[in-house]
């Protein structure tokens, strides 16, 4: 494998770990606040649509990010009502809102543009186009550098550059500000922070509209940047990836950003080569698509470094009285 | 004392929050442009005006009652097993092994071999999950997530590269022999004169599947067994103190578990399709967790809810060949009665305590 064909490789690398970074972010704001959130999926699927079809539609794909952000916040906000308001299982929640999406997106997309279940292919102003960063073509002649800084690091679009830079801006946030101190409090102790005279209910809250913002620009990544318009479970299990590397990463940003890439390389490994012949043994390409799967088991059955979730995950919180 | 009377609990939650599911399907179906009036009728009509219709629905609902009953069995036990749809299929893939490569002279003989088969593989799907959650501590329904992937993937490896036929482009396995082929509800009616619909699936996994609500009903509240699952589910640390070992609860509720979700692959592998295709259980797996969840565990209202559904999948289908609804409109519909019974239960259930100590009140007073 030369040179260049590793850039191409990690290029899609990138590529392909945003949304899954995006969505794992929005797990870990989910899930460190105590609200565990396996709906990751469907909200990642009706901002695909809504991004796709309104960025269609308008010509614009800002209002088409709009509509994915609006779109799987209110999803998430159910998910906050079953999970928070109501107290009810919030597995189960997640599992029908994942489900609900699958089956409300076809119907949307069918009655608006009776393509099957698909927006019309989206092109110009309607999708993302990738960012060119300064200096990228002067520097490009430089030796191992040049090509590195302008394959891999510069040409993509602004959502990718977003999502990166959302990983030290979750770090910040979490570990530097009251408010993440908090968050993280009420996903191990919700009693403690409300003894604190802190509303539990509104932190959680917040973390869950955190978290449909961001499935929504990982939704909306994928049908305006990664392709162009949404298409029938375009997810395609995306938003269980991303759940496997929040638990790969144990609930933590920067090895967030590690898990996904790793998740991502898969991926691109995968979409490229197929089945790989390693010294006469072949890897079938189902091996590569079922990897992250089989390393979250072993993670999670603490034979290498056991990943633990945070205290109250999963719990509604009952104020005493 | 109770805040409300036990048929309330059983049979007007569940009612009122598949009328809620309804109401909004019907608002979907309007906005679509369609009459919800007309489009329920249509689904009744295909669904149950003929022999014809009933037929997918029994057949549709076989799947769903041994998805329902997984569901419901590893409920008991506290334990959410999302992994129905990884189990059914790795239980098709016990039938078609069984089926292909074992000469059976009867069908009697090869539904009881395939049956064990899928039984045995679901549970064996099943058992690496209840083990890390009862060994090691890993969540079961994390697990369980990504076992459906991982048994879709190797499913996949396993038809296009070893199980496929010599020169066939299609991913599946050959077509089972005669002999393994299971009678219709057709060939079973007949005899006693009545004339059941020859061209619909449902076939005798039906009888087996009632036989498996029995069973289920005598293990959970006839047997000991059962009164551990039970006592488990309620308190572990009650089920400790009263000697049950939870590590032998968890493997053996998820092992049932596990083997019932199976053994639907004796209805959609053995019965309906004949050989093993991809994806071959079509999200019943899913379907499990709504039937359960309507069916409040209970292996009487999981087999209600499985037929409902059956009628759901059928009328959908009929929907999406007469009208512009899609046949999506029905994973709604389920994903609704999920929500609704499942994760918002206190949203219809609060009011409805508060209404029925009201009307004690005033009985009282």
């Amino acid at each position: 494998m030369d040179y260049m064909t590793l850039l191409q490789v990690l290029d899609s690398t990138v590529r392909l770990a945003t949304p899954l970074l995006l969505a794992c972010l929005a797990g870990l704001y989910s899930e460190r606040a105590g609200v565990v959130d396996i709906g990751l999926e469907g909200k990642m699927l009706i901002a695909a649509l809504f991004s796709g079809a309104i960025a269609y539609v308008t010509g614009s794909v800002w209002l088409g990010v709009l509509a994915a952000v609006v779109s799987s916040t209110l999803l998430s906000l159910v998910h906050g009502l079953a999970s928070i308001t109501f107290r009810g299982n919030q597995l189960i929640s997640g599992v029908a809102i994942t489900m609900f999406a699958q089956g409300i997106t076809v119907l949307i997309a069918q009655d608006w543009f009776q393509q099957g279940g698909r927006t019309p292919s989206l092109f110009g102003g309607a999708r993302f186009t990738p960012i060119t960063l300064p200096f990228a073509e002067t520097l490009q002649p430089v030796p191992i550098l040049g090509p590195l800084y302008y394959e891999l690091i510069s040409g993509h679009s602004a959502l990718v550059y977003i999502g990166f830079l959302c990983v030290p801006a979750t770090w910040w946030l979490l570990y530097r500000t009251r408010f993440g101190l908090r968050l993280r409090a009420v996903g191990e102790n919700p009693a403690a922070v409300d003894t604190a005279g802190v509303s539990v209910v509104r932190l959680r809250y917040a973390a869950i509209v955190i978290c449909g913002v961001l499935c929504g620009l990982a939704g909306a990544y994928l049908a305006t940047g990664l392709q162009a318009g949404f298409t029938k479970d375009m997810t395609a299990g995306r938003g269980y990836i991303a759940l496997a590397a929040l638990i790969f990463a144990k609930w933590r940003p920067w090895y967030a950003l590690y898990a996904t890439l790793l998740f991502g390389l898969l991926q691109a490994v995968a979409l490229r080569y197929q089945n790989i012949n390693i010294g006469g043994v072949v890897i079938p390409v189902q091996v590569m698509d079922v990897l992250p799967y089989i390393l979250t088991v072993v993670i999670l059955a603490g034979f290498v470094g056991k990943a633990i979730p945070p205290r109250a995950g999963g719990q509604p919180y009952v104020k005493e009285r | 004392m109770d805040k409300m009377p036990a048929w309330a609990d059983i049979v007007l939650i569940p009612l009122i929050s598949l009328l809620l599911a309804a109401l909004i399907s019907a608002l979907v179906i309007l906005a679509i442009g369609e009459d919800p009036l007309a489009a329920l009728k249509l689904m009744v009509d295909g669904a149950l005006g003929s022999t014809y219709g009933w037929g997918y629905t029994l057949y549709y609902a076989t799947n769903f009652i041994f998805t329902g009953l997984a569901v419901s069995v590893a409920y008991h036990a506290q334990l959410f097993n999302i992994g129905g749809e990884g189990q059914a299929t790795l239980g098709g893939l016990g039938v078609a092994l069984m089926c292909l490569f074992i000469p059976w002279p009867h069908w009697t003989l090869a539904v009881l071999g395939a049956g064990l088969a899928a039984a045995a593989f679901g549970a064996l799907w099943a058992a690496i999950p209840a083990y890390l959650q009862a060994k090691r501590g890993s969540h079961i329904v994390i697990t369980t997530i990504m076992f459906n992937f991982i048994a879709g993937a190797l499913l996949n490896y396993l038809l296009v590269n070893i199980l496929k036929p010599m020169g066939s482009m299609d991913p599946a396995t050959a077509r089972f022999p005669e002999a393994t082929n299971l009678p219709t509800l057709h060939e079973i009616l007949a005899p006693i004169g009545i004339n059941f619909s020859k061209a619909a699936p449902a076939n005798v996994a039906f009888l087996i599947g009632l036989v498996a609500c029995v069973a289920v009903w005598l293990l959970i509240w006839r047997t000991k067994l059962g009164y551990e699952i039970r006592a488990y589910g309620k308190s572990e640390s009650a089920a400790v103190y009263a000697g049950i070992s939870p590590v032998k609860i968890i493997m053996i509720a998820m092992l049932i578990s596990g083997g019932l979700a199976g053994m639907m692959a004796v209805n959609n592998v053995m019965g309906e399709a004949e050989r093993l295709v991809l994806n071959s259980t079509e999200g019943a797996g899913f379907i499990g967790i709504a039937v359960a969840l309507m069916g409040r565990n209970h292996p009487f209202g999981v087999l209600l809810a499985a037929i409902l559904f059956g009628f759901l999948y059928q009328g959908g289908a009929e929907l999406a060949l007469w009208t512009k609804i899609p046949r999506e409109l029905i994973v709604v519909i389920q994903a609704l009665v999920i929500l609704f019974t499942g994760a918002l239960d206190n949203m219809v259930r609060l009011p409805l305590e508060r209404l029925f100590l009201a009307l004690r009140r005033r009985q009282e007073g």
